[in-house]
């Protein structure tokens, strides 16, 4: 399994603005995260031979990645789109490595927009994203996105004794981090209180509890390792990746409370040689507030059960023992939909690089990235480092 | 039935057609593989234990319990507003599969994990009639 361990690194990274951006279409965004990318690792679009992109929910296309190419006009030998909900990124990460090491490609560009806050009404994205269900078995009774998380959470707090507070105690973190990042969306700081107190949504889950519905863009450039050296920033290598696929519909998952970012996480640890304690931050995918509990005790941050004392008094906040989401996560940076996740991977590349500012982790040498789509049904967990180990 | 032909009607596929008529016939019919003895829901042309395709419908005891649920008050489009606070539960049959549903005939705040239910069908068209879940008198949460 260690066959991709430190022969590729990411050379390029960049965030479109995000949050309401009707000036902007889904393909807009898509390639003005492309140029910025480009730009920020000094290539040119003729240098790019593999394109990886996600479908975009407000301006889908049939095939998305040879529009986007069409659109830019270039001709690449490797060219798809993959969908895997908020597992997407890190998902196409992984396609793209193993397409640099087995030599379909040299250079890829991926990237991922999407409007869904300017480019569907409220309701249009809540269908669209509730329609993850199943049309006969799970829709028709009426839940939402946050109603399937809502019952996750239950499960926890019923075999575990977990609390709304250590919930909100995730959202309290990642508004911290997001008032430290000037490209978040939400910049005011909040309180435990605050998120209980917010609209109840789908009990347990309150208002605060749930992610942004945003828009916005974001792209990488990869390469292999032995190219990485050729461009003006440092390399951010990938150490490890790792993918779990356990169901699609939440009724129909082996657990509730346990997913398959066990065995994604196990994966990537292998891969990379490396163990939770060697992890300085870690990026995980935040939906819900109840997603990063799970995440941080699949991913051996903690014991099973015990992610609700894990997240309480500031240990997931900068300073504490294990930084999450940098950057605001979901919660409070942004969420354009599928390409959530890109900005949690460009903040990881951010944080190598030591470009972060007022919210640079010290020292930040190794991380953990997560991502799960669907309703905690596709699982990919990527270890980067700014060493090639 | 008001407002109910608004609601995400399911379409019947013909794995599921069987489920769906017995629902008309207030029946609760499950899949049952006659290779491996395991009941199984959703429908499949396979048992997804053992992939024989030895199955049967067998009707189930309609007895459940609610392994977990949410209250929604965010209801997930106008046709479902109507009936906000709404229950959306999972429920382990008593023949082992696990199915979402509504928990309804109670009160909302009512609804725990570990609670007994029972199904109960609710017409909403001439082809659809939903299982539901009402919970058991007199059976306290365990």
């Amino acid at each position: 399994m260690d066959n991709l361990r430190g022969k590729v690194a990411i050379v390029g990274a960049a965030d479109t603005q995000v949050g309401k951006l009707p000036q902007f279409s889904p393909t807009g965004l898509c390639i003005d995260a492309a140029r910025r990318a480009m730009a920020d690792a000094n290539i040119t679009k003729d240098q790019i031979d593999g394109l990886i992109t996600c479908n975009s929910m407000a301006e889908p296309y049939m095939y998305h990645a040879e529009a986007m190419a069409e659109y830019m006009q270039i001709f690449p030998r490797y060219c798809m789109s993959v969908g895997a909900g908020g597992s997407t990124t890190f998902s196409i990460l992984h396609h793209a490595a193993a397409a640099i090491v087995s030599g379909m490609c040299n250079t890829v560009l991926i990237t991922m927009a999407d409007s869904l806050r300017s480019g569907l009404t409220r309701d249009q994205a809540m269908k669209m994203q509730s329609s993850a269900g199943h049309s006969q078995f799970e829709i028709p009774f009426g839940p939402t996105v946050p109603a399937f998380y809502a019952l996750i959470a239950r499960a926890h707090m019923h075999k575990y004794g977990t609390t709304a507070e250590q919930f909100a105690a995730i959202a309290v973190a990642c508004r911290k981090h997001a008032c430290l990042n000037p490209a978040a969306e939400m910049r005011t700081p909040i309180t435990i209180d605050d998120v209980m107190n917010s609209r109840m949504i789908a009990d347990p889950l309150h208002l605060l509890d749930c992610s942004l519905v945003s828009d916005g863009g974001s792209a990488i450039i990869m390469t292999s390792a032995d190219r990485a050296a050729d461009f003006p920033h440092a390399p951010v290598y990938i150490l490890g990746v790792g993918e779990g696929h356990g169901h699609e519909h939440i009724s129909q998952a082996q657990s509730l409370t346990t997913s398959f970012a066990v065995e994604s996480g196990r994966r990537a640890y292998a891969m990379a040689g490396l163990k939770p304690s060697d992890m300085d931050f870690a990026q995980l995918y935040d939906c819900f507030t109840p997603t990063v509990l799970v995440e941080l005790e699949d991913l051996g941050f903690c014991k099973k059960g015990e992610g609700g004392a894990f997240v309480e008094n500031g240990n997931i906040e900068l300073g504490g023992m294990l930084p999450v989401n940098t950057h605001g996560g979901l919660l409070s940076h942004c969420h354009p939909g599928n390409p959530g996740s890109m900005f949690a991977l460009t903040e990881t590349v951010t944080q190598l690089r030591g470009n972060a500012g007022a919210r640079q982790v010290k020292d930040a040498k190794v991380a953990i990235v997560h991502g799960q789509g669907g309703i905690m049904s596709s699982h990919t967990t990527v270890i980067l480092a700014g060493e090639r180990h | 039935m008001t407002g109910q032909m608004d609601k995400f009607l399911p379409c019947p596929t013909p794995e599921s057609a069987p489920f769906w008529q017995g629902c008309r016939d207030h029946k609760l019919l499950l899949q049952y593989c006659a290779a491996c003895g395991t009941h199984q829901f959703y429908p499949r042309i396979i048992c997804a234990s053992c992939m024989s395709d030895q199955l049967e419908w067998r009707e189930a005891s309609g007895r459940g319990t609610v392994e977990t649920y949410t209250i929604v008050t965010r209801a997930v489009s106008d046709a479902y507003a109507a009936d906000a606070p709404y229950v959306i539960a999972l429920i382990t049959l008593d023949e082992g599969p696990r199915m979402m549903s509504n928990v309804i005939g109670c009160d909302v705040e009512s609804v725990k994990c570990g609670v007994a239910v029972e199904v109960v069908f609710e017409q909403w068209s001439a082809e659809i009639t939903m299982p539901k879940f009402r919970p058991v008198a007199g059976q306290p949460a365990s």
